[in-house]
């Protein structure tokens, strides 16, 4: 049962927010409590930009038992507007056209489900646009 | 006057078409594509479903409308196959779009007019000066049993209207609601599939109920037919909606433009939700637009729309729904299509 | 601090063993290492161990392993550093004789993988469960991203990748301890099952149960027993950002970079003088990714090197991973760090058999945790 763990990354995992730190403003995601450039404690709440390039990525044949029957899939790293990296499946995916640079767009989809019963997990994915 | 601010619809990369429907189960494809009047269908990839569908057509809807989502008072969506029983689609929604926590939240159900249902709600409050904004999102990732009539048909999509009062692309001059107990389809609580009358289904119930709210429309506002630029009704198939929308008499190049389901499918929820979006994607200012939608058990409610001088302004904002349609499509065979739409039995 | 040396050393064979319990493994291997070294008693242990609580519901390994061993009331403690909990282990053994709170230390790993535990999932804890392994992402996944940033960049190929795993083969099947003892060819590693693209299952390390202990002990001891030979010349550690989109370089594993750095300037040595290597080739890239960021090749060169032996048994101008590695040695998760350096004890003591690469005086041991955001490097000279 995953439910609290799920619920305290939504405003991460559904909107996007960061933290940017107010002396240097090196922008966290997830938010920190602690800058890692200039281990400044104060920050601002900013949203991320949802677009960006797909810097490296692999197709997953074999997978966890959670996502064994998705697989083949696109998972990739993916460098934001912003700067900020990202791990991410790439949804709708033509594993054969997947290259380094592509331009991508995230997207929300459901990224795995507590079993049969158990609650609904979504989040971003990104799409090659 | 209140009315539409903002549109938009999504529409899933995958299809399947009629005829491998038809050869898996040793019917004649010929005849289905022809008796359907239905090409192939959209299918929802394995991380999508009516939530997805929903914050996806809801993205487009504001950027369409430019408002602050945080002004928006409500939000609901109808489907037919809302992800949770009991945990509305729309508490994930306003979430993911910014809109929560000051905001109203239900889920609608009523066959395949949840999501007009949602619209016309949404709309109300927005009439009775409740709120600004309000949405109203008809979404589906319905399910046909396999091997029966409706698994050719039954489709995924969905399209988000935001209500308000002010910069309107379409005003809706007119509502009309028409129910009653008909029980040409339905699901019982625990089953997998719903269950239909057959051709019960027709006169009694999607003849009646859409010439009923039809006729009440058109005598409300005193207007003919002819008065229209597009008509737009519940599209269960090809053939239904050409022939009442004959009865009440409108024209097949009135409903040409609303007329997706040959290659979308029945999205049930989103069906004429659907169909009007792909209608307000091409109309111009002044365009009236009639729209009844049909849910069975049954019901249907109708709109009348008035386009405003705004509508060139937000059209291009988003993705167009025919675009969406015939782009980038993927078709799967059925062996895909039973996996992605979980009618194979796993180990679990 | 003082000196310390490896006296004694011991390990149970890697693979798939179903008659062993945890603590079956992790005694046995135990009492091998206190035999070798001759020891009468021990001051502490630690045992290093990834996972046993995903594994076989087992916590509280330290108190566990001590009841077994039969050394209670002595201070034992569980180390974890998800794949570096063994160099980890190791460490801090050193650290507890070196710095004269104790002159026996024992330092263990062990893991039990093939209890029915979802490996996949348990093997996952060691990256950023939130942020990389939420979305789906497996641990060859990660490493693959890694291996196409590095083809990319650099242009090392498919069959550069394999060749680490048929100069690993061929090193492990002359190790009688080790899970595979079978030689592969480029062909069968290039048309193995595609587990992440580019990695296929025989550029993965395997599941393995297994136990490997070391005896570390004082100068005065290690005089006493007349095995004062072994010394550790280094002993050094580096953190690096938890999930791999946050390093700074998708082909450069600062913390070995980092950590390398400090065993080099402890040891008063360059990479030059550097003999053997048992580095930590979880998977094929990340020997050759390693072997570039211990100093062996310039960046960008490591999978040339290993495609044209320089780093083979035979034609090496550094032997890397003599044992078989993880690939063919197994990977016992907690038990690995520890094996290393067992390698290199055997290698400089003129033990390792078929594997002995001659005059063997300074080996190094790269153990690393996860994509790398742990790393240990301990480096051995024979006296």
């Amino acid at each position: 049962m995953i439910t609290a763990r799920y619920a305290r990354e939504i405003p991460q995992r559904y909107r996007l927010e960061a933290s940017k730190c107010a002396q240097c403003a090196t922008v966290s995601f997830p938010p920190r409590l602690v800058c890692p450039t200039c281990k400044g404690r104060t920050f601002s709440t900013i949203t991320l930009q949802n677009e960006g390039k797909l810097l490296s990525y692999t197709v997953v044949r074999v997978g966890s038992d959670k996502f064994s029957k998705e697989t083949p899939f696109a998972v990739g790293i993916i460098e934001l507007k912003d700067g900020i990296r990202i791990t991410t499946q790439i949804a709708d995916a033509n594993l054969e056209k997947l290259a380094h640079g592509q331009t991508v767009r995230l997207v929300f989809r459901k990224i795995q489900e507590d079993g049969k019963a158990g609650i609904l997990c979504y989040g971003y994915k990104a799409i090659v646009v | 006057m209140v009315g539409i601010v903002g549109y938009g619809a999504y529409v899933p990369r995958y299809r399947i078409k009629a005829e491998v429907i038809a050869k898996q189960w040793g019917a004649d494809p010929e005849a289905v594509t022809r008796g359907l009047s239905l090409v192939e269908k959209t299918v929802p990839g394995q991380d999508e479903d009516t939530i997805t569908i929903s914050v996806a057509a809801a993205q487009y809807a504001l950027r369409r409308a430019g408002i602050d989502p945080k002004e928006i008072g409500a939000v609901y969506v109808g489907s037919e196959s809302h992800p949770y029983a009991v945990k509305p689609s729309a508490t994930i929604l306003i979430d993911a779009l910014g809109i929560g926590p000051h905001v109203h939240v239900a889920s609608y159900e009523f066959a395949c007019k949840a999501g007009s249902e949602a619209m016309y709600v949404a709309y109300s409050h927005v009439k009775a000066g409740e709120m600004k904004y309000a949405m109203g999102i008809g979404a589906d990732t319905s399910q046909g049993a396999p091997g029966d009539a409706l698994e050719y048909t039954a489709s995924a999509g969905g399209a988000a209207f935001i209500m308000g009062r002010e910069r309107l692309v379409a005003e809706i001059l007119f509502t009309h609601s028409y129910t009653s107990d008909t029980p040409d389809f339905w699901r019982r609580e625990g089953e997998n599939y719903p269950r239909h009358g057959g051709r019960f289904t027709g006169d009694p119930a999607y003849f009646r109920h859409i010439v009923g709210a039809g006729k009440a429309l058109l005598e409300k506002s005193k207007m003919a037919p002819a008065d229209f630029k597009f008509a737009v009704f519940h599209m269960p198939n090809g053939k239904f909606p050409q022939e009442v929308g004959k009865r009440l008499g409108f024209t097949k190049d009135q409903m040409e433009a609303g007329w997706i389901v040959p290659w979308m499918g029945n999205t049930y929820s989103g069906s004429s939700p659907c169909g009007l979006a792909a209608i307000l994607d091409v109309a111009k200012p002044g365009d009236l637009i009639f729209m009844v939608s049909f849910g069975s058990g049954a019901g249907s409610d109708g709109f009348i729309y008035r386009v405003t001088d705004e509508i060139v302004k937000v059209q291009d904002r988003a993705p167009k729904l025919r675009q969406m349609l015939d782009s980038d499509k993927v078709y799967l065979d059925y062996g895909q299509y039973a996996k992605y739409r979980r009618k194979i039995k796993l180990n679990e | 601090m003082r000196d310390a040396y490896v006296i004694g050393a011991g390990m149970t064979k890697f693979g798939e063993l179903w008659s062993n319990s945890i603590r079956d493994m992790f005694v046995e291997a135990a009492l091998k290492a206190i035999d070798d070294a001759g020891v009468d008693h021990i001051d502490s242990m630690y045992v290093g161990a990834m996972s046993s609580g995903l594994f076989v519901q087992q916590e509280h390994l330290g108190a566990l392993m001590a009841d077994y061993l039969g050394v209670v009331p002595m201070p034992a403690t569980h180390v974890e550093s998800a794949c570096a909990s063994g160099g980890v282990s190791f460490r801090q053994a050193f650290l507890e004789v070196a710095s004269g709170a104790s002159d026996i230390v024992l330092a263990g790993g062990v893991e039990k993988m093939t209890d029915g535990a979802d490996v996949t999932d348990a093997l996952a804890t060691a990256a950023d469960q939130e942020y990389e392994v939420y979305h789906g992402i497996t641990f060859p996944g990660l490493y693959a991203i890694m291996a196409r940033a590095h083809m990319q960049e650099f242009g090392t190929t498919r069959e550069q990748l394999a060749a680490v795993a048929v100069k690993n083969h061929r090193n492990g099947s002359k190790n009688p301890n080790a899970q595979f003892r079978s030689e592969v060819t480029l062909e069968q590693v290039i048309r193995s099952t595609m587990v992440a693209d580019p990695l296929r299952l025989l550029d993965c390390s395997p599941v393995s149960d297994g136990a490997a202990a070391v005896i570390v002990a004082s100068e005065a001891v290690a005089k006493k027993l007349g095995k004062q030979r072994i010394r550790v010349a280094a002993s050094a550690q580096a953190s690096d950002t938890l999930a791999l989109h946050s390093r700074k370089s998708l082909t450069t594993l600062n913390a070995v970079v980092a950590a390398a750095q400090k065993a080099y300037k402890m040891a008063g040595k360059k990479p030059s003088d550097i003999q053997i290597a048992e580095v930590h080739d979880c998977f094929t890239i990340a020997e050759v990714i390693v072997s570039e960021d211990l100093g062996f090749f310039e960046k960008g060169k490591g999978g040339e090197a290993a495609a044209n032996g320089l780093t083979s048994l035979e034609t090496g101008k550094i032997r890397v991973n003599t044992s078989g590695g993880l690939k063919s040695k197994g990977h016992p998760v907690g038990a690995t760090g520890i094996a290393q350096i067992i390698e290199l004890y055997e290698q400089l003591n003129g033990k390792a058999g078929a594997r002995q690469v001659e005059n063997a005086r300074i080996g190094l041991a790269e153990n690393m945790g996860g994509t790398g955001a742990s790393c240990v490097i301990h480096i051995l000279e024979a006296l």
